[in-house]
């Protein structure tokens, strides 16, 4: 018997939680926003979440094979930036770029660094930026919502952050109606990537991961907080130039930004108050590419930012550590 | 009512329903006491029998050299069969005088009871040391050192350890239920040697009982019953002065530093024992537990007791054992065999078999921040073990690895299953290597 017995330094007990357990939640609470997807962009949402899953999944296999590492592909991680890709194109984006996609995702963003833990960048976002600037035409031809089974037929149109930046590009002022989509724009009855249209079905999605203790409220409520009140501040300044903080909220990639690009735990702050700066940078970031910059969208920019900034947040936000405030008074 | 307690910690299954309402049970005396020299903090006991030798129990078996250090006493009457090194819980063979007991348990002579109104400080003092008493916490730190703080160091506040914050112990919880007058004694003698004008005794909230008894004890006396928050580590020392009295002990400081002394409802009794009755530390309360046991218990028994004997009263083992935990599951030793003597600091034994001891992958840190916010010293530790893990200790130093306590939280609650603390322990004992040499 004794022969057998185990040594080990304390603790001897552990919580449940384990990587793969948390990639599966982050996973489940990203469901309802893929259903709404295929739900406004039927079939060929569809095909892309599969592509981009499979692509990931294959990408991250084949990578870990060449490099003689361990098969690591069943801690989720790669099947979830698959997803997120997915949620990242503009639903009529051909297969081609999506396994591109996949393969900047996983390749150039995440295995290059060293695989999971050590990449900067959110990969899913790297990937959407690569091809954003590399093929502007394919990942910027949007296509009206036709849910299925109404029997439209998919025709292109604008996102509303596109159709607002180019009314005040052209005319000066926002387009007339503008607040008039506000119903749908929480349903997901707007333009855009194929995981960014029902901000409601997000919100529930990022609600579940705050329930389940995947994520803390401090990044999504720092960001989503400062886009209201620095949006709601321009729009106070000039309402008929800049949009009100309502629809910040609704369009754009700002729901999904918020619960599930931003919180990407590798590449965001450990610390309770660092989480709060790379919140509000965020948020900072998002309405300044909004309003003024070239880009009718700013959330995949301002994420990307604040991830090279956080070692540095990291570093200058560490907890006040037990004993200190003793120790100078 | 919001129960005190201190920020950060997280809260383990408790299991202390598998023992906590049996009343403890005497353990009869085994075929051979091991009664090792080294049982507390600072320098070991140096023998002063030899073979063959006929010792009474209460007897002196090991003087203590220096200030720092406790006499050892023999745990029942008998014959010393060799004075030899024996496997110790710290890991290793280690100087223990080990006693055939005679079956007549008699008591040798004792040194004669204390009246605590007359007694001086000093007197007091030296009788804890004479009797050999020592933190029961776990930490056995010689209880004199610690009840003779420095002039300029004044102390206005003693808190009483009834927490009890590690999953699986209940000793210290039955102590409280079944010899509240003993803890009262001792406290009243604690407060007699450091003056003190404030005496809290802190209970977790999980042991309602106990909270309500040794309020009604307490009733009338200059003593404040403080129910805590139920959440690991609130019996830490430092963990607990923030959450009764407020006040952070300085990083690198001693709660001397801040006007507080800490001592364990166990010490208390032991030193009532002591004080009024001239009897020194041979036995204590230990809960024998886990998955592995077949009847769990809260087993009075003396020091030196092979932890294959107390398994033995506990209707033995419970499929073959995986892993022997001398302590709690989040800060308890493993040990090498059930040959070990129990010791001053044995609150608790624990049997885990094979499906309590998952062997976990370890995976990369994916920053998730768990242990950042569990730490109860508010550290990063993922940062801290990821330089140790390099052998970059200056950086880990830098980023506090000294003021690690080395509760297990982080390890605890880490997904990827890294070594947190282990690392952390790693480090600070090469940064403490390091300063000596300098």
């Amino acid at each position: 018997m004794e022969n057998r017995l185990y040594l080990s330094s304390s603790p001897h007990v552990y919580a449940g939680a384990t990587t793969d357990a948390i990639m599966r939640q982050v996973i489940y609470a990203l469901l309802p926003a893929c259903a709404a997807g295929i739900y406004f962009f039927g079939l060929p949402a569809l095909v892309l979440l599969i592509l981009c899953t499979a692509g990931c999944v294959g990408f991250e296999a084949l990578g870990q094979k060449l490099m003689q590492q361990k098969l690591a592909i069943r801690d989720g991680s790669a099947a979830l930036t698959g997803i997120l890709l997915a949620l990242n194109l503009p639903p009529s984006c051909p297969w081609w770029l999506a396994l591109l996609g996949s393969f900047v995702a996983i390749v150039i963003a995440k295995q290059i660094y060293g695989g999971l833990g050590y990449n900067p960048f959110n990969p899913a976002l790297v990937a959407r930026v690569v091809l954003l600037i590399s093929f502007p035409v394919q990942m910027t031809r949007w296509t009206a919502p036709a849910p299925l089974g109404s029997g439209i037929d998919a025709v292109s149109t604008a996102t509303p952050l596109g159709a607002a930046k180019e009314a005040v590009m052209l005319h000066g002022q926002l387009p007339a109606d503008l607040q008039s989509g506000f119903g749908s724009y929480l349903l997901g009855h707007q333009a855009g990537c194929l995981g960014e249209v029902s901000a409601l079905l997000l919100l529930l999605g990022g609600l579940y991961l705050l329930w389940k203790k995947i994520i803390t409220w401090q990044i999504p409520v720092s960001y989503l907080g400062t886009v209201v009140v620095l949006g709601g501040l321009f729009w106070l300044i000039d309402g008929s130039r800049y949009p009100d903080p309502v629809f910040h909220l609704l369009t754009g990639g700002l729901m999904l930004g918020a619960f599930f690009m931003a919180t990407d735990m590798v590449t965001s702050p450990v610390t309770t108050r660092g989480m709060l700066v790379y919140g509000t940078g965020c948020g900072l970031m998002t309405v300044l590419i909004r309003l003024f910059g070239g880009y009718p969208e700013g959330v995949s920019f301002a994420i990307l930012l604040m991830n090279a900034a956080t070692p540095l947040i990291d570093r200058y936000t560490q907890p006040k550590k037990f004993g200190l405030v003793a120790e100078q008074a | 009512m919001k129960l005190k307690t201190f920020p950060g910690g997280l809260h383990p299954p408790d299991n202390k329903q598998w023992s906590a309402h049996k009343p403890i049970e005497t353990c009869p005396l085994p075929a051979e006491l091991i009664v090792p020299l080294s049982q507390h903090i600072g320098a070991p006991a140096i023998p002063c029998v030899a073979a063959g030798d006929v010792v009474k129990k209460g007897q002196v078996i090991g003087e203590a050299k220096g200030f720092v250090s406790v006499p050892v006493h023999a745990p029942t009457s008998g014959t010393v069969a060799a004075v030899e090194d024996r496997l110790h819980p710290m890991g290793k063979a280690l100087p223990a005088v080990v006693i055939t007991p005679d079956g007549d348990d008699a008591w040798g002579e004792l040194p004669p009871p204390l009246d605590v109104q007359s007694a001086s400080v000093n007197e007091l003092r030296d009788r804890l040391r004479d009797c050999g008493i020592v933190g029961m916490g776990g930490a056995t730190f010689p209880a004199h050192v610690k009840l003779s703080p420095p002039e300029e160091k004044p102390i206005h506040t003693l808190i009483l350890n009834g927490v009890e914050c590690e999953p699986y112990l209940t000793a210290d919880h039955r102590l409280m239920l079944e010899e509240a007058e003993t803890i009262l004694d001792g406290i009243a003698i604690l407060q007699k040697i450091l003056g003190v004008k404030q005496t809290y005794l802190g209970i977790e909230a999980n042991k309602p009982d106990a909270i309500a008894l040794m309020e009604k004890a307490c009733a009338g006396r200059d003593i404040e019953v403080v129910p805590l928050e139920v959440k690991y580590p609130q019996g830490a020392e430092k963990q607990l002065i923030l959450a009764i009295a407020g006040c952070e002990v300085p990083s690198g400081g001693l709660p001397m530093d801040v006007g507080v002394v800490v001592q364990n409802v166990g010490t208390c009794a032991a030193v009532a024992d002591a004080v009024l009755r001239g009897i020194p530390l041979i036995e204590r309360i230990a809960t024998v537990s886990g998955p592995g046991i077949k009847e769990p218990k809260n087993l009075k028994i003396r020091i030196g007791m092979p932890l294959a004997h107390l398994v033995e009263q506990c209707g033995g083992l419970n499929g073959e054992p995986a892993k022997i935990i001398m302590g709690g599951p989040m800060m308890g030793m493993t040990q090498l065999s059930l040959a070990v003597p129990a010791t001053r600091g044995t609150s608790g034994l624990l049997l885990f078999t094979a499906e309590n001891v998952p062997l976990r992958p370890e995976g990369p840190c994916i920053r998730c921040g768990r242990c950042v916010r569990a730490c109860p010293a508010h550290i990063l530790p993922t940062t801290i073990a990821a330089y140790a893990r390099l052998d970059l200790f200056e950086e880990a130093e830098q980023f506090n690895a000294m003021d690690c306590i080395e509760c297990g939280c982080c390890t605890y609650s880490c997904p990827a299953a890294l070594p947190l603390v282990q690392a952390i322990r790693h480090a600070k004992g090469a940064i403490l290597a390091q300063r000596r040499k300098v």
